[in-house]
């Protein structure tokens, strides 16, 4: 039985009478297995924090109906209350508690102990262990997202809900937090996770794209960009800010877009598109020292796609 | 239960963490029972007095005199030009004046009748209404003791005379401080009672630990318990804070059972708890519920009472003050005990009507609080 299940939500925002109601999700279906890391990856706006609200119970959506761990997140809300562990996009602990204060306190409200789940938070929890008499507002940032999320898992949910835990995070912080989330994963706990970073989706066992409140793709990370299905090239010359402008100009170009050092361009006619006629036109048009390459295309290509598709409708 | 049990160890942590609660729940019951009592006194003292004698006689000097004497009234100007005298009223620093005519004793000696003029600014309407007041009393006195001087009173009063003899009762000093305190020590409950939970509630909701406690399976009555009760048991600190500074600076020793207050006390600290809870499911932020219970609050107190007696209000305001406003009956039961010494039976009704607050702001509070939105 999948973990969590998603159908045809549907939720707006009214902000008078006179507006028009912001839609904030449209008719959004997937499925969450058991076990499952399952990213979804959406710019801000997008939608993720009113779906993760609605799954945790703190929103009712319009239409559509949802289940986490086969509860439905309106009737059973008390049952869902008991088994899901939510850590919000915005530090929410206590910041005049300690850090063991806060944790207790998540114990207690669960009804359960910190050493009864002790095993679970362990490798967690250890690295903030010294700092425990510390009060959690004067914690760093990777700290406080360290104990958000044991307390998150105290109380050994079966389903976790993660909004944007990485954002505000440094680089080092966030490679130990997704491998964190990898050996939570093999306790058998659900993880949802939201990011608008790009490069974590690829560490998903499965992403759902979303944008403007629509998911674009629900797939494999691999199997999406293999889905990219046109050639992508990476573009770079002299004149970088230059060749943007003539590329975007240039008829026979589908998209092109800055990427890292390079342009990433789609040629229209995918088909009989080569290196050397996108070679000739720039440097016919008086660029030199350039170089084209042919590349796979990434999570970001894939969603600029989609974005571009999803526009053109 | 346990878990009700936490909330409040949590919730107790929080605010003996927080130094401005602290100080709030101490220092200003301190320095509010101090300074208002004192300074709020209804006694109208230091009347400026302008005189314009053009008489120079013995007995305007007496009079001049017996009013100077007076503590209410000070002289600041002496002069014989009505036109120099006004002046210190233009320029407001006299609030009376006091023109004493041509052959004003002559005429009283002769023709046993004279006149005095007074000119009074109006402007601070109740320190010129009430200080003429007291002018004509000293100057009716005065003509009193002349007319023991001039004319030989008969054995049997030709006239009827009427004197009065007044007794303060409950209050034998018309002490205003005796009076004042208590009403005080009620507005600082209020104060602690709703300002302080719906600022506490509101900011779990600013900073979003609400979000976070609302996933868990926490009851709802068992959150707002653990936010009333220790603000109830605050609110109660702070009155026996209020009553022991009462005592030692006003040396007021409540004439009725002090038992009765606390449990009166304990009846009002839920209503007023209850109004905290309702300003809370209604604002978002702190600066909200702030300026919410702020208008709410001075409201409560400028119609409950404290300064000015209910009674003197227009009908439509008095029926708002009875039906909408619990401090009135608080201050009221307040007086009632510490200076009358009403017991129990007395103040029965304004118990029952209070916990009629109690379950109607908490209802609609319990009500429009919901952990889903």
């Amino acid at each position: 039985m999948p973990s969590v299940v998603v159908k045809n939500i549907t939720k707006k925002y009214t902000q008078s009478k006179k507006e028009q109601p912001i839609i904030a999700l449209q008719n959004i279906s997937f499925e969450v297995e058991k076990g499952e890391i399952f990213g979804i990856v959406g710019p801000d706006g997008a939608g993720k924090t009113s779906l993760f609200r609605i799954l945790t119970t703190l929103l009712i959506a319009e239409q559509g109906s949802a289940t986490v761990d086969g509860y439905d997140v309106v009737k059973d809300y008390k049952s869902i209350r008991q088994r899901v562990g939510y850590m919000p996009g915005k530090f929410s602990l206590y910041q005049d508690l300690s850090v063991e204060e806060n944790l207790n306190f998540f114990a207690t409200i669960f009804h359960t102990t910190v050493e009864k789940n002790y095993d679970l938070i362990k490798d967690i929890y250890s690295q903030i262990e010294p700092f425990k008499k510390r009060r959690a507002g004067k914690l760093s940032g990777g700290m406080k997202q360290k104990l958000a999320l044991s307390c998150a898992l105290i109380h050994r949910p079966s389903v976790l809900f993660l909004d944007e835990p990485t954002t505000g995070v440094d680089a080092v912080s966030r490679k130990e937090f997704w491998e964190m989330l990898k050996r939570l994963k093999q306790e058998g706990i659900t993880i949802l996770v939201s990011t608008p970073y790009m490069d974590e989706a690829s560490l998903c066992d499965r992403v759902a794209l979303i944008q403007n409140g629509k998911i674009m793709a629900i797939d494999k990370p691999n199997s999406i960009n293999q889905n990219f299905g046109k050639k992508l090239w990476a573009v770079r010359a002299n004149n970088m800010f230059g060749v943007l402008k003539t590329l975007k100009s240039w008829q026979e170009v589908f998209s092109c877009y800055s990427f890292g050092e390079n342009y990433h361009v789609v040629m229209k006619d995918d088909d009989n598109a080569n290196a050397m006629a996108i070679h000739d036109y720039l440097f016919k048009c008086g660029y030199r020292e350039i170089e084209i390459q042919l590349i796979d295309a990434n999570i970001e290509d894939s969603f600029m796609a989609l974005m571009h598709t999803e526009n053109e409708k | 239960m346990k878990a009700l049990k936490f909330l409040l160890q949590k919730e107790f942590r929080q605010i003996f963490r927080n130094p401005a609660i602290l100080r709030m729940i101490f220092i200003m019951p301190i320095i509010q029972l101090m300074v208002i009592p004192m300074a709020a006194d209804y006694e109208v003292k230091n009347v400026n007095i302008a005189v314009a004698d053009h008489d120079h006689s013995v007995s305007s000097q007496q009079l001049i005199q017996k009013i100077a004497a007076s503590r209410y009234f000070r002289l600041i100007n002496y002069s014989n030009s009505y036109q120099q005298a006004i002046k210190y009223i233009e320029s407001d620093k006299a609030d009376i004046v006091l023109e004493i005519p041509l052959h004003f004793e002559r005429d009283i000696v002769k023709e046993n009748y004279s006149k005095l003029f007074l000119s009074v600014n109006a402007v601070n309407g109740m320190k010129g209404n009430l200080g003429a007041a007291y002018l004509q009393n000293i100057i009716h006195d005065y003509n009193d003791i002349l007319r023991l001087k001039w004319i030989q009173l008969p054995k049997i009063s030709a006239q009827p005379f009427i004197e009065t003899v007044v007794i303060n009762r409950f209050n034998t000093l018309l002490n205003y401080k005796i009076f004042m305190a208590p009403g005080v020590m009620v507005t600082l409950l209020t104060l602690v009672g709703s300002f302080l939970t719906a600022l506490n509630i509101v900011k779990e909701k600013e900073v979003g630990t609400i979000e976070q406690i609302n996933v868990t399976p926490i009851r709802k009555y068992h959150f707002i318990l653990g936010k009333l009760i220790p603000f109830w048991i605050l609110g109660l600190i702070v009155l026996s804070v209020s009553l022991l500074i009462i005592r030692i600076v006003y040396n007021v020793h409540p004439a009725g059972n002090i038992f009765n207050l606390y449990l009166f006390a304990a009846i009002y600290l839920l209503a007023v708890l209850g109004l905290g809870l309702l300003i809370s499911t209604y604002a978002d932020t702190q600066q909200q519920a702030m300026l919410i219970s702020f208008f709410l609050l001075m409201i409560f107190i400028m119609l409950g009472g404290l300064f000015t007696p209910i009674d003197s209000m227009p009908y439509w305001v008095q029926k708002i003050t009875w039906w909408l406003n619990p401090v009135s009956y608080f201050i009221e039961v307040v007086r009632m005990v510490v200076l009358k010494g009403s017991g129990l039976a007395d103040i029965k009704n304004h118990i029952l009507i209070i916990l009629g607050f109690a379950i109607f702001f908490n209802s609609w509070a319990i009500i429009n609080y919901r952990k889903t939105s």
